[in-house]
């Protein structure tokens, strides 16, 4: 936000009030982060067909746009925007309209504590990290909402499969990140990443063994978080018809939609700043810091699209085993193995 | 061997076997109703025949020198022993109103045959656990069969049924009370799988009890896509019957094409040409490599496993326009084998066709052994799900490759082999747990040999000759002829308005379906119409199961283990 209040400094002079210039670049940042998420989602779902096409032997879209279907998302959002919007008669009318706009906001509002390039945050939080995994729960309750709200028994299925898996993956999900935090002595998310000046060799994924596994874990528990196969529980097809959104059309079935890709991108660009590095290049002094970002999350967002569609889908215990029995346990190795390689190598203050 | 049997059975029952028939092979008794408890309890348990096919009802008050028999109806038993491997038809009649005892309580297969046959018929089983319709609705009035109930009376009904009723719902509470503290009834939540369900491919229903994601009790409701075909088959020709059996197993249609082909075939004492007999071979494999693409592919999308689809299904797309559709026009409904032939020969550049997409099957084999078979996820999603034990599968009726998985290597092209399949060199891959995993490794062995047998077939070249047998009594004659004679013109009228005439009597034609033991049991009364069909479809008896196999599993599972046993909804409700 630093960069947008400075802006607004330099056009109007002394023409605002401080507070009005933080209004202002509020207001703007605000703007541009809801675009880019909007962008991004939009941008994924080409990619995710693009991409599931090429592992199974087939194109994807080809029509829209001229080269590979690149105009098929518009396509797609033109349509869906026409579609009936349908509630249901005995549904929960309020908190089934709701639902949607609450996944959304709860991400949309994760957004705000990214490091995206020097300077280039929205609320440069000295809480970042802990604020992230705050608000991004929020998701859980938007899934409950739409779930219940629906009445109909396999949405309900899908949201109580929903939140226990969200639930439950925030904590190998949090405790993979508590390493880091111990090493960087701040919750800053500007501050991690400046930690991680200096080439890979200092990205805290190779920091020491613990934070390479506590990266896995991070990994894939985070695709747990997002709902994505072969995590996919809550919505899973060929189970739960379509888990908790299976009443939703038109707009309101499309915040879904978007939030799940946003969500994709946004446990990416976390796992970025946090082990990956940030903005920081491969080598050498920083360059294009925003690009460089961009394409780390970018290539984790491919490799998860990867996975959905390589691997079969768990079952809902079997899940459950993974995350509270091996999980769990491995994160907690991690942050003790992780504080004695501190001591043993006297980085410990 | 069967005649031995037969000859057993008389030297055990003396009088009671009140007669033995012999018809185109097929052995057959008539006992009592009140003996036939001992004599079916004595075959099991004496003369090893563990598996009861089908159960087959018969009106029989439109059959030549049996309209005024009081014993209008007549319930066979199809019994088959595979450790001695032979076979028995046992027969009962019954008048109008008089009970059959059930043998629901001695195999568990005869339980919705029997249904099958009260709802079709009307004939009461004593002592049958449920006797309930199964194929029409439960609001239908009359028996659908019966050669009173005109073809046209359609009836309007809507309700529908409640499969798990509230008392039994307290009881299942009741008994789920045991293993983690007192579960309420309404903790408990039926929930509808079906008929319209992602994962039930075509339109099944179950009803399911779930404490959580368990399923505490399951009811299976089946009926959704009954098209009548048995009753439609007694309104059409012998030859005309043909394009209704490409909608059994629409996924192999070329194999209930043979089949039918063969039963009627049998009926006649018909010889096919050699090169007819090869060719039904090659479309035979060709089918069941397609069924089991199918079935896997489906079933492996049910566990999650998207991608696999398309590596089989372009397969499957590959046979059906390179060989399937120049063989006869189209893709799903082939309507391709004549009584006595074919319907059409080969055509310039079938075995190649077929070779480039054998070599694209070996290769999507491979990539999808790759993705999954030692896949931890995947295996932990089937190894031991649904697992059934030999006896228990024979109990319930199994064939094919749901059987095999178990390690029961029953295949009827080895066990009773047909078309000269006793010449081909091929092995029958069986499992040993019996669960949803062997069920797809099985099937994905056995495209493999098809593939060999196909090879095999191709190898040895085509043998000329014709397509058709030169047989006037059901074979159409050339077109020359038709329009160069009399005889010719009259042959064809006659063929086509009348009918074949089939000599009257009685055939069980089988062979192995792409799902199991595929079998016409075909009565004819010498006319040009048949005077019953029944089709022993392999996934009517699987199907029966799944409620029981699903029990104390997770939903999750039980989409699982509709997919790994291939229900096709076309051959189920017929």
């Amino acid at each position: 936000m630093q960069v947008m209040t400075d802006l607004f400094a330099r056009i109007f002079g002394d023409g605002l009030s401080s507070l009005g210039l933080l209004v202002a670049g509020g207001l703007t940042m605000a703007l541009i982060m809801a675009l880019v998420m909007a962008s991004c989602a939009i941008v994924f779902t080409w990619a995710e067909r693009k991409v599931a096409g090429f592992i199974q032997s087939r194109y994807g879209p080809m029509r829209v746009g001229r080269w590979h279907g690149v105009l098929q998302p518009v396509a797609d959002m033109v349509k869906i925007l026409g579609k009936e919007d349908i509630v249901p008669r005995d549904a929960d009318k309020p908190l089934f309209m709701l639902a949607p706009f609450v996944i959304f906001v709860g991400s949309l509002m994760a957004w705000a504590a990214i490091p995206f390039a020097p300077g280039f945050i929205a609320a440069d939080l000295d809480l970042g990290l802990f604020y992230i995994f705050a608000v991004s729960s929020a998701a859980t309750i938007g899934i409950l909402m739409a779930g219940w709200a629906s009445n109909n028994k396999w949405s309900l299925y899908g949201a109580a499969r929903g939140a226990a898996q969200a639930v439950s993956y925030e904590i190998p999900l949090a405790l993979a990140c508590i390493p880091v935090v111990m090493i960087t002595g701040s919750l800053n998310m500007n501050d991690i990443v400046i930690a991680q000046q200096g080439g890979i060799w200092r990205w805290h994924f190779l920091h020491d063994p613990f934070l390479f596994v506590a990266f896995l874990l991070y990994f894939v528990a985070s695709i747990a978080e997002v709902n994505r196969g072969p995590f996919d529980l809550p919505e899973t097809e060929s189970e739960l018809v379509a888990g908790y959104h299976t009443e939703y059309t038109g707009m309101r079935f499309a915040f879904f939609f978007l939030a799940e890709y946003a969500n994709l991108f946004l446990v990416s660009c976390v796992a970025t700043a946090v082990f990956l590095g940030g903005w920081q290049p491969l080598f050498g002094p920083v360059f294009l810091p925003g690009l460089v970002f961009v394409i780390k999350a970018v290539l984790l967002v491919l490799l998860q699209m990867w996975l959905r569609w390589t691997l079969p889908r768990l079952r809902v215990d079997q899940l459950m085993h993974v995350c509270w029995k091996v999980m769990v346990p491995l994160a907690l190795v991690c942050v003790l193995g992780a504080g004695i390689w501190m001591l043993a190598t006297g980085q410990a203050g | 061997m069967s005649q031995k049997l037969v000859d057993r059975l008389r030297a055990e029952f003396g009088e009671r076997i009140l007669e033995t028939g012999s018809q185109h092979g097929d052995e057959s008794v008539v006992v009592a109703p009140a003996d036939l408890p001992d004599v079916a309890a004595h075959l099991k348990g004496r003369e090893a025949c563990e598996l009861l096919l089908d159960v087959v009802g018969v009106d029989r008050s439109e059959l030549p020198g049996h309209r005024d028999d009081p014993e209008r109806f007549e319930v066979v038993y199809n019994l088959r022993s595979l450790s001695r491997n032979h076979r028995l038809l046992v027969k009962v009649r019954a008048p109008e109103g008089r009970d059959v005892p059930s043998l629901a309580g001695l195999y568990r297969s005869a339980d919705w045959a029997e249904r099958e046959v009260y709802d079709l018929y009307g004939v009461r089983f004593r002592g049958h656990p449920d006797l309930r319709r199964i194929l029409c609705h439960h609001e239908f009035e009359g028996h659908a069969l019966r050669k009173d109930y005109p073809i046209e009376r359609g009836q309007f009904l809507s309700a529908p049924e409640k499969l798990i009723q509230d008392h039994e719902i307290e009881r299942a509470a009741h008994r789920a009370d045991d293993s983690r503290g007192a579960v309420l009834p309404s903790d408990l939540l039926t929930v509808n799988i079906g008929p319209s369900h992602p994962a039930t491919h075509g339109a099944l229903r179950a009803e399911v009890l779930l404490d959580g994601e368990t399923i505490v009790e399951a009811r299976t409701e089946i009926g959704y896509l009954h098209r009548c075909f048995e009753k439609e088959a007694e309104d059409h020709t012998w030859a005309q019957v043909m394009p209704y059996t490409d909608r059994l197993n629409y996924v192999s249609a070329m194999l209930n094409n043979c089949v039918y082909c063969a039963a009627v075939e049998k009926l006649l004492d018909a010889e096919i040409p050699p090169r007819a007999r090869v060719v039904r071979v090659i479309v035979s494999e060709l089918s069941r490599i397609i069924d089991h693409l199918v079935c896997v592919c489906a079933n492996l999308v049910d566990l999650g496993a998207l991608t696999n689809y398309w590596y089989f299904y372009n397969v499957r797309e590959g046979l059906y326009y390179d060989v399937i559709e120049p063989l006869c026009g189209s893709r799903l409904t082939t309507n391709f084998t004549r009584i006595g032939g074919l319907g059409y020969d080969v055509f310039e550049g079938f075995e190649t066709a077929i070779e480039r997409n054998l070599v694209k099957l070996e290769t999507a084999i491979g990539e999808v052994t790759g993705l999954v078979a030692r896949n931890r996820i995947f295996l932990d999603r089937t190894v031991g799900v649904g697992a059934m034990t030999p006896e228990q599968a024979l109990d319930w009726g199994f064939t094919g490759p749901c059987l095999r998985a178990t390690g029961l290597a029953y295949d009827v092209r080895k066990h009773a082999p047909y078309d000269g399949y006793e010449t081909y060199d091929f092995d029958v891959p069986v499992g040993t747990a019996g669960d949803t995993r062997d069920r797809i490794m099985v099937r994905i062995e056995e495209m493999r040999q098809s593939a060999r047998i196909i090879r095999q077939a191709l190898g040895r070249g085509l043998p000329a000759g014709p397509i058709l047998a030169d047989d006037p009594r059901f074979a159409l004659p050339p077109k020359e002829k038709v329009y160069g004679s009399i005889e010719g013109v009259m042959n064809q009228f006659k063929l086509i308005m009348e009918g074949a005439r089939v000599p009257a009597g009685e055939a069980y034609g089988f062979g192995e379906g792409g799902n199991g033991e595929l079998g016409f049991y075909c009565v004819s009364d010498g006319g040009g119409r048949p005077y019953r069909v029944k089709v022993r479809p392999p996934c009517f008896p699987i199907f029966s199961a799944f409620g029981e196999m699903v029990k104390g599993l997770m939903i999750p599972d039980a989409v699982a283990i509709l997919g790994s046993i291939n229900i096709i909804a076309g051959e189920l409700d017929r």
